[in-house]
């Protein structure tokens, strides 16, 4: 899910904002790099990784309401490190960043928060697993984040089982090899209340998990993505994400009912714009026809609210999707550099 | 046509080179005063917004720790992780230097960017960097602009560190904007109070009055420049009659006559701005650095003490400029288009004006009186205030050459013999050329006695009010609870009395009032004195359970003795108000033994200490050695009151320096009217010369004239300048600060003054005079040759 290197966003236009998303391409000098055939090792590797510059914990959740109406939930905390060690107190060189969103079919709220590590206001434990900023949890059994005019409470149910991208986790983002550490539970049963202005909605459906750490994901022409978790009704899934550059670079990963995966190279993956909307100021696309020709898969993927906007410190688009075509179903898009 | 009209007016000033100078002078002087102050105004206007920019200082609400002890980095947490939008600020001195330490990723608003973008990048700031204000020296630090005067920030860890203060906070900023669901402060943080912050917040209010007093006294500079530059123009526009009327019987159209005479006046407008404005630059400089330190000692705010130039001041010195010359010119001009081709063309004795002008000269002046004094009676704010004294100097200025007729009729209706009856007539034929001078005069002075009664009295109330709360001769700051311990037995067998200060923040009659817990002592029952009190107030205090409150949380809650207020669960009876001055808080004491039933956690780590000030040095020495309280921590009696008192006097410094710009000012108005009126009043003295009066005589006698002018002016300036005190200690002192001063005289002060501007006056007529006694015999004698 390399769409999620937003993290190291926030750092970089600090310094050098005129560089865009096309910083992210920075070298990965004195960090580690991912390395192809990895053994993970878990629940260490649930844990946070400072020798690598950037890293996240990632939940999108399709949800519905009694009256079957749709709701989109996001809550990411983003690490980036700014030297490959961890530390104590504040000169620990290690940066966290919260996105909290639910989506609804008329609103969008969203809220951020950053924090240092060091200090013990954010981090994340291996075991018990707990992912937390500020107030803000991620364990095992339980999700919450708040902002000012929104929150959820939210409980987890059965886990479902881990999956890995790519080459069983290393999943390459370029034609000149760079790459990311990526593994996901795309079937996590998740209930709970969302907290809205009209008032509290109880909420069930199924949440997304990604993780993917790494130093240096993307080539340096890359300059913005487009990334889909796709759940269809008949149980399997697709994730695919295509990488905007110089020459477009796709990949994609099938999911089978079961947790068996395909790994799809670059080109078996198709996305193509079907209609823009005008949000904050820009043009962005957020009708696609989606295609896997491998698994019959021809599709059209429409946003449930065209304003899905995540106006955080490096702002970025963000939403849940309705599928319809050869398959129908449900999903998360993100979309950056627009 | 058009170059040789203009070349034959502008010819007049090449005939009238004094009367040039005059009006460049006189309206360069004017806008040099005006943007002067206005200089000084941007440039604190400009610091301050660097300091609300990088501290968010009165931006924001802050937590503290109730006994004003440092935040533990852990609790900064807790709060974190309990849902508060918190950020923590922690500061310090480094060599000399304010250090502010922030997390640039939790604090709210700029705060966080202006330190960090430009020349530092986010990574270098958490890694060490430290970013200062321009006037900072500092090693190593990246200069930015946008940082608040004499500041350096850097990261909370980096400041920790060069402080050796690891894990402590000194305040948390809260955002404005906090999520849902956040716990109570009280449920898992009781020791922490929030100060809220204040729309307007007191530095902004205090300071604001500082330069309302700036602006008002840059103003009435200005007027005084006016009043010069109008007569000056009035001068010459009598005088060029004739050239005027020659010319429109040339065939001149009226209109050009106008428009280039305008012109004229807008070009000579502009170089006299530009003079001005440059002046102001001069004078700014000179006057910042004092401005600065009196702002840093009173109110704590930081501007910086180098000035910058700023296109804002020097546009509205030109325009200012501009501005008063069309109105100094504009009803000379009116007249001209209104005279008729071949009205005469003698200039007419200034004295005819009198009639139906000063009628209205007199209605207006009563009028401008009236609303002063109801202004006085209806009070109110800071602006109501300032048109108070507005009204007050203008009414008086204006009623001024009525004044002096009345008298000089009075004396001539008593005089004796030709002469003195001669000298007194001739002198009110004077009044009408001399009065805007004398008015000058009469505002400078009243300023001038109006400013320094206002300071002296300041300055007199507050070493009497240090003598009255800084009675100890050592204040002790130990660092935590059981040092403080360790502190007090020490102390009991080395010093008279151990006074500990026990303090924490509450809310009385919803005013935030520090409260403190006294101990009963004779310190507080000899020294301290009561604006107004119940008989035996500490008694009352130490044994039934009273409170004694400031004028300002009196003021602020209109709270009167005998009142009862709530402190806590705790109900007390006022049996006293103090006056306290410089503070911007309520504040208010009870016993020792009420406040550590209120509050039982709170212990005092402050202490007064009484010994015998030779004793002080070794005791502070001992006490370092002894229990590890270094001397930064202790503080002298003897030094607070030097700083208190130096602060004062950088705030003489500045009203001297203007007070003298004023009253240079009104000298040279005088002297100029004096030398334009000597030469136009050799046809009145010619008969008196002819008669038998020597020029000599004459000379003197003119001397005379002045000094008795100057003498009446000054008599009258001091009722004025009184008022004028009033109003500021009274008026606007309790509007802009909370707190009435009370009003001292200095009779000495005020003699030396009238010495002064006489003296002033005296040399302003010392040469028209000495001109007047060297006029050549036959320039007299022309004048009854020339049939005019």
């Amino acid at each position: 899910m390399n769409a999620k290197l937003i993290c190291l966003l926030i750092w970089l236009p600090l310094a050098s904002i005129a560089q865009g998303f096309a910083g992210l391409g920075d070298s990965a000098e004195g960090f580690s790099i991912p390395t192809p055939n990895p053994t993970f090792s878990f629940p260490a590797d649930a844990g946070a990784h400072p020798d690598y510059k950037i890293e996240w914990w990632y939940i999108t959740a399709n949800l519905q309401d009694e009256q079957g109406s749709d709701y989109g939930l996001q809550w990411t905390l983003f690490r980036s490190a700014l030297a490959s060690r961890d530390g104590d107190g504040w000169s620990a060189p290690q940066l966290w960043m919260g996105h909290a969103a639910v989506t609804t079919p008329s609103a969008h709220f969203v809220t951020e928060r950053l924090g240092r590590g060091g200090i013990g206001q954010a981090g994340v434990t291996a075991d018990p697993f707990n992912a937390w900023i500020d107030e803000w949890t991620f364990s095992d059994d339980q999700l919450t984040a708040y902002g000012p005019d929104f929150g959820f409470n939210m409980r987890f149910g059965d886990l479902g089982p881990t999956i890995f991208h790519g080459e069983n986790g290393y999943s390459v983002k370029s034609e000149t090899g760079q790459a990311s550490y990526y593994y996901s539970k795309p079937f996590m049963d998740i209930s709970g209340t969302l907290a809205l202005p009209e008032g509290d909605i109880a909420v069930t459906g199924q949440a997304w998990f990604d993780r993917e750490w790494s130093s240096q994901p993307l080539g340096n022409d890359q300059t913005g993505w487009d990334w889909f978790s796709l759940s269809f009704d008949d149980g399997t899934k697709l994730m695919g994400f295509q990488l905007r550059g110089n020459s477009t670079y796709t990949s994609a990963t099938w999911i089978d009912p079961d947790g068996t995966t395909t790994a799809l190279d670059n080109g078996a993956f198709q996305a193509r714009p079907l209609d823009t909307a005008q949000v904050a100021g820009r043009s962005v696309p957020t009708t696609w026809r989606v295609t896997l020709p491998a698994k019959s898969v021809d599709v059209t993927a429409q946003a449930i609210n065209d304003n899905a906007w995540m106006a955080t410190s490096v702002p970025y688009w963000e939403g849940p999707i309705r599928i319809r075509g050869s398959h129908t179903g449900r999903g998360y898009l993100e979309m950056t550099g627009y | 046509m058009t170059w040789v009209t203009f070349s034959a007016l502008f010819g007049h000033w090449r005939r009238n080179p004094l009367q040039l100078f005059t009006l460049l002078t006189g309206l360069a002087l004017a806008t040099a005063l005006w943007s002067g102050v206005q200089a000084i105004n941007a440039e604190a206007r400009a610091s301050y917004d660097a300091a609300a920019a990088t501290l968010g200082e009165g931006q924001f609400d802050r937590l503290k720790r109730r006994d004003g002890q440092p935040i533990s980095e852990e609790t900064y947490v807790k709060l974190r992780r309990n849902g508060w939008l918190v950020s923590p600020v922690i500061e310090g001195r480094l060599d000399g230097v304010r250090i502010v330490g922030i997390d640039p990723l939790t604090a709210p608003g700029r705060l966080a960017p202006t330190a960090m973008t430009g020349a530092s990048s986010f990574a270098d700031f958490i890694a060490g960097r430290i970013i200062a204000a321009p006037d900072v020296t500092l090693a190593g630090a990246i200069l930015d602009p946008s940082v608040a005067p004499g500041t350096a920030i850097a990261d909370i860890g980096t400041v920790q560190r060069l402080l050796d203060r690891r894990d402590e906070i000194d305040t948390l900023i809260v955002a404005p904007i906090q999520p849902q669901g956040q716990k109570s402060l009280r449920d898992f943080a009781p020791d922490l109070t929030r100060q809220v912050a204040q729309s307007g917040s007191d530095i902004w209010r205090l300071t604001d009055s500082f330069h309302l007093n700036l602006t008002a006294f840059g103003l009435l500079s200005f007027a005084v420049g006016i009043f010069i530059v109008h007569g000056a123009i009035g001068l010459a526009f009598e005088q060029r009659r004739g050239t005027v009327r020659t010319l429109r019987a040339l065939g001149v159209p009226l209109r050009l006559v106008v428009i280039l005479m305008g012109a004229e006046l807008l070009g000579l407008a502009v170089v006299a701005g530009a003079i001005g404005v440059g002046l102001g630059y001069v004078i700014a400089g000179a006057l910042l650095p004092d401005v600065a330190a009196t702002l840093r000692g009173l109110y704590g705010a930081e501007i910086a003490g180098t000035l910058q130039l700023r296109p804002i001041w020097g546009l509205t010195g030109m325009g200012i400029s501009v501005g008063g010359t069309v109105v100094a010119a504009g009803g000379a001009l009116l007249k001209l288009s209104r005279m008729p081709l071949l009205a005469g063309a003698q200039p007419r004795a200034l004295a005819v004006v009198a009639g139906r002008g000063r009628k209205i000269q007199a209605i207006i002046a009563a009028g401008l009186l009236l609303i002063a004094g109801m202004l006085a009676v209806v009070g109110g704010g800071v602006v109501t205030g300032f048109a108070l004294l507005g009204a007050l100097l203008l009414g008086a200025a204006l009623s001024l050459p009525l004044i002096l007729s009345v008298i000089l009729s009075a004396a001539s209706g008593r005089a004796k013999g030709v002469i003195s009856g001669w000298f007194w007539a001739d002198t009110r034929l004077q009044i009408p050329g001399l009065s805007l001078a004398l008015m000058a005069l009469l505002l400078a002075m009243a300023a001038n006695i109006g400013v320094s009664t206002m300071v002296s009295s300041f300055r007199l109330t507050f070493v009497g009010f240090l003598d009255q709360r800084l009675t100890s001769e050592l204040y002790v700051t130990t660092e935590n609870a059981t040092q403080a311990a360790a502190f007090a037995t020490f102390a009991q067998t080395r010093a008279d009395a151990v006074l500990p200060i026990l303090t924490t923040q509450v809310s009385i009659a919803s005013v935030p009032t520090e409260l403190y817990g006294n101990k009963d002592h004779a310190t507080f029952r000899n020294n301290w004195k009561f604006l107004s009190a119940a008989s035996d107030p500490w008694d009352l205090v130490q044994k039934e359970g009273a409170i004694l409150i400031n004028e300002q949380l009196s003021r602020r809650a209109k709270l009167l003795i005998g009142d009862t207020v709530q402190v806590g669960n705790a109900a007390f009876s006022i049996a006293g108000i103090y006056g306290d001055y410089g503070n911007p808080v309520g504040q208010a004491i009870i016993a020792r033994e009420a406040f550590q039933s209120l509050f039982p956690t709170i212990k005092a780590v402050r202490f007064g200490l009484r010994l015998p000030p030779e004793n002080v040095e070794k005791f502070v020495s001992d006490l370092e050695q002894n229990i590890g309280v270094p001397a930064a921590d202790t503080i002298n009696q003897a030094a607070i009151k030097a700083f208190s008192l130096g602060v004062f006097d950088r705030t003489f410094t500045v009203t001297t320096a203007l007070n003298v710009l004023t009253l240079g000012v009104a000298g040279f108005a005088i002297l100029m009217s004096l030398l334009t009126l000597t030469a136009m009043r050799v046809p009145q003295l010619a008969p008196a010369w002819a008669m038998g009066l020597t020029r000599r005589n004459l000379g003197a006698l003119e001397l005379l004239r002045t000094v008795m002018l100057a003498l009446f002016t000054a008599v009258i300036a001091l009722p004025l300048g009184l008022a004028l005190a009033w109003v500021l200690l009274a008026v606007v002192n309790v509007a802009a600060f909370g707190w009435r001063l009370p009003m001292y005289l200095f009779p000495a002060d005020y003699a030396r003054l009238g010495g002064f501007a006489i003296l002033a006056a005296v040399i302003a007529a010392i040469w028209p005079a000495l001109r007047l006694a060297r006029t050549p015999p036959s320039d007299l004698l022309k004048v009854f040759s020339n049939e005019r």
